[in-house]
């Protein structure tokens, strides 16, 4: 595949507990596009942040550990870069957003000063200018009187406006990949909605690629290009937008489409959904981690850990049954 | 309100206020206007949903409606008792019939209690059962709600969210309620656990004939589960009406802003929704705006809505809306 800006392949990364090791992400790979908006779907404890906070070299080790896999970014492996410069391609280059915008603002220095400190770490940009430059940054994130709120610190700011300075500061300086997790999982909806128009917004101003890990279909569903949906430590199904919404295909990805509500219908009298309870990874899966909850698993879903394979184009799944007909695939 | 006669729960005008105290000799200094005077009927067998964003109070008002709080005015009637004039014996007395599930399973068990002890501990506070008739009970609480009744002797700990969760609602069915207070059940929860937990709700309602007063901040998933649904915004109720009512016709340009910010899972839907997108933030409730409470953030504000307060009127049969400029 040409122009891949991130291309990750067979990832695994373990975590130490005392009740023994978490194999948290197993043989995650997939790439992402210049400028395109990746979405990362699943629910607690797939995998989903841990991918992307490995890629980073942000995972804590001990007790985390990446034990297998390549992240090229632009052809160099993150992995294997000495921190110093990984330090360099992390904010500059790739830049990330948290869930919470709470605690990833340090409530100690103004907001300014945060806005100013990666201006002049990574442009090298003198005090005056990253200044000038900060309120340009609070301004296009839709912060009114931004030159005054420099001086503010962080508790004078609501929810919705600290996740506005987090963009801000993820955006300023010009990073062509945006790693954004959860940002709008602890905010209201109203709230949401401006903030996902606002990097909509800047997303065609700016171009750049943006990876959004959550939890929430509908989100994905207006604002990705592509999706990748996790179970298990592993990506199950990978497809566009449309046909993932349009033809699901792997039984979890059926089931949690048919278990949301719709704020747009009625729904049937009772909600479709999933019995059991996802897994906690002990070991490597060998069988597919989603057998135990799945109505088609057959027997070699007990035996083998299926392959992400494509069903149509841009459209993979791993799952040894074809949900279409209810038979081997 | 209309006179239907299976009302089960009238709140009138409930206001509770949080007052603020500051300085050396603790001087109350201002108050939070939790829940500002709202009014409305639960009907015995309903699901009334009660929607809004975070701090509109809608934990609040369920809350002051089971007098956890003392409300700062108003009234709550449950089957023609006024709670607020009672005794503190006599409200304990009471809360048998009306009970609570709280939002977060993980502490809302204490910890060093077992299953067994948490679910049957209504039972011997109440004085309802005692020793192996307790345990009985339990088991069957458990059975009732999908968990094993073998899990009796085993902690919280060793339970995931959605398990918790069905202790919860096991310990709140335990006194044989008419009237339970959902705040928030299933926001903690992932969303394949979420659909579980709401069928377990829709069952026991139909097998028991429970009214739910169902808090929730998805309004997606209020659809799915109530009859009929209030819209909060600080401390007010803004629109009541029956769910389809609300949802296909919404009057009030808070609830068609609300709906219209809700994601949408199918982006074909997605792509022709007229989006309403509310600028600025939820101003605090230690000093609500004059008038109404939404005109600082409403589209269609206009001079009168700065003036006074607007009524919450019923503009259509069962249909309840407080603005000004809905006609």
């Amino acid at each position: 595949m040409p122009d891949l800006l991130l291309d990750i392949k067979g990832l695994e990364t373990q975590f130490k507990t005392p009740e023994g090791i978490v194999h948290a992400v197993n043989g995650v790979s997939f790439g992402l596009k210049e400028g395109e908006t990746l979405g990362v779907v699943g629910e607690s404890g797939c995998g989903k942040s841990v991918t992307m906070l490995s890629v980073l070299g942000l995972v804590a080790s001990p007790p985390g550990k990446v034990a297998a896999g390549e992240a090229l970014f632009l052809g160099e492996d993150l992995l294997k870069m000495p921190a110093e410069k990984l330090r360099h391609v992390r904010g500059a280059q790739i830049a990330m957003i948290f869930q919470d915008p709470m605690t990833s603002l340090n409530p100690v220095l103004t907001i300014g000063r945060q806005l100013e400190e990666p201006l002049m770490l990574h442009i090298g940009m003198t005090k005056n200018q990253a200044r000038d430059r900060a309120a340009e940054l609070l301004g296009m994130v839709g912060i009114p009187n931004a030159k005054e709120r420099l001086n503010d610190y962080p508790h004078q700011y609501s929810g919705g406006m600290r996740q506005r300075v987090m963009i801000a500061m993820a955006l300023s300086c010009s990073p062509q990949v945006l790693i954004a997790d959860e940002p709008t999982t602890a905010l209201d909806v109203t709230i949401q909605a401006q903030i996902t128009d606002l990097v909509k917004r800047l997303r065609n101003e700016l171009g750049m690629a943006i990876v959004w890990i959550t939890h929430d279909l509908g989100v994905v569903a207006g604002l990705a290009q592509r999706v990748l949906v996790m179970y298990g430590g592993c990506v199950i199904e990978e497809a566009s937008v449309t046909e993932l919404f349009a033809s699901p295909t792997h039984p979890y990805t059926i089931g949690l489409i048919n278990s949301l509500p719709r704020v747009d219908r009625n729904a049937h009298s009772r909600l479709y959904s999933i019995e059991g309870q996802p897994p906690v990874l002990y070991q490597k899966p060998h069988s597919c981690p989603f057998a135990p909850r799945c109505k088609w698993a057959m027997e070699r879903c007990w035996k083998e850990n299926p392959t992400l394979d494509p069903v149509a184009d841009e459209h993979r799944v791993a799952c040894w049954v074809d949900t279409k007909t209810g038979r081997p695939r | 309100m209309s006179d239907n006669n299976d009302v089960l729960l009238k709140v009138s005008d409930l206001k509770m206020h949080f007052p603020i105290y500051r300085g050396v000799i603790q001087r109350q200094v201002g108050a939070v206007h939790a829940v500002d005077g709202v009014s409305f009927d639960v009907r015995r067998g309903e699901t009334l949903g009660l929607v809004g964003e975070s701090g509109c109070g809608k934990s609040t008002t369920g809350r002051t409606i089971l007098q956890l709080y003392k409300p700062t005015a108003g009234e709550v009637f449950f089957e023609g008792t006024n709670l607020v004039s009672l005794k503190r014996e006599e409200m304990r007395w009471m809360r048998r019939q009306m009970q609570m599930i709280f939002q977060d399973p993980y502490a809302s068990l204490n910890p060093r209690m077992t299953v067994g002890e948490i679910v049957g501990e209504p039972l011997s506070v109440h004085n309802v059962a005692a020793g192996k008739e307790i345990q009985e009970r339990v088991a069957h609480l458990l059975e009732l709600v999908g968990l094993n009744p073998g899990f009796a002797g085993r902690y919280p700990h060793e339970f995931s969210g959605g398990q918790r969760q069905r202790i919860g609602v096991a310990r709140a069915l335990a006194l044989q309620p008419s009237f339970i207070i959902c705040d928030e059940p299933i926001s903690a929860l992932d969303v394949s656990i979420q659909a579980q937990v709401v069928n377990l709700l829709e069952e026991l309602q139909e097998q028991f004939n429970l009214t739910y007063l169902f808090i929730a901040h998805d309004l997606s998933m209020v659809r799915h589960i109530s009859k009929r649904v209030a819209v909060m915004y600080l401390g007010v109720i803004m629109e009541l009406a029956n769910r389809d009512d609300l949802y296909l016709d919404p009057l009030h340009p808070y609830t068609q802003a609300l709906l219209s910010a809700v994601p949408i899972p199918d982006p074909m839907a997605d792509i022709n929704r007229k989006r309403v997108i509310l600028e600025g933030d939820v101003p605090s409730p230690v000093n609500p705006p004059s008038g109404c409470r939404f005109r600082t953030r409403c589209p269609i504000a206009d001079k009168v809505c700065a003036e006074s307060r607007p009524e919450f009127r019923e503009v259509r049969p069962g249909h309840f809306v407080a603005c000004h400029l809905v006609s």
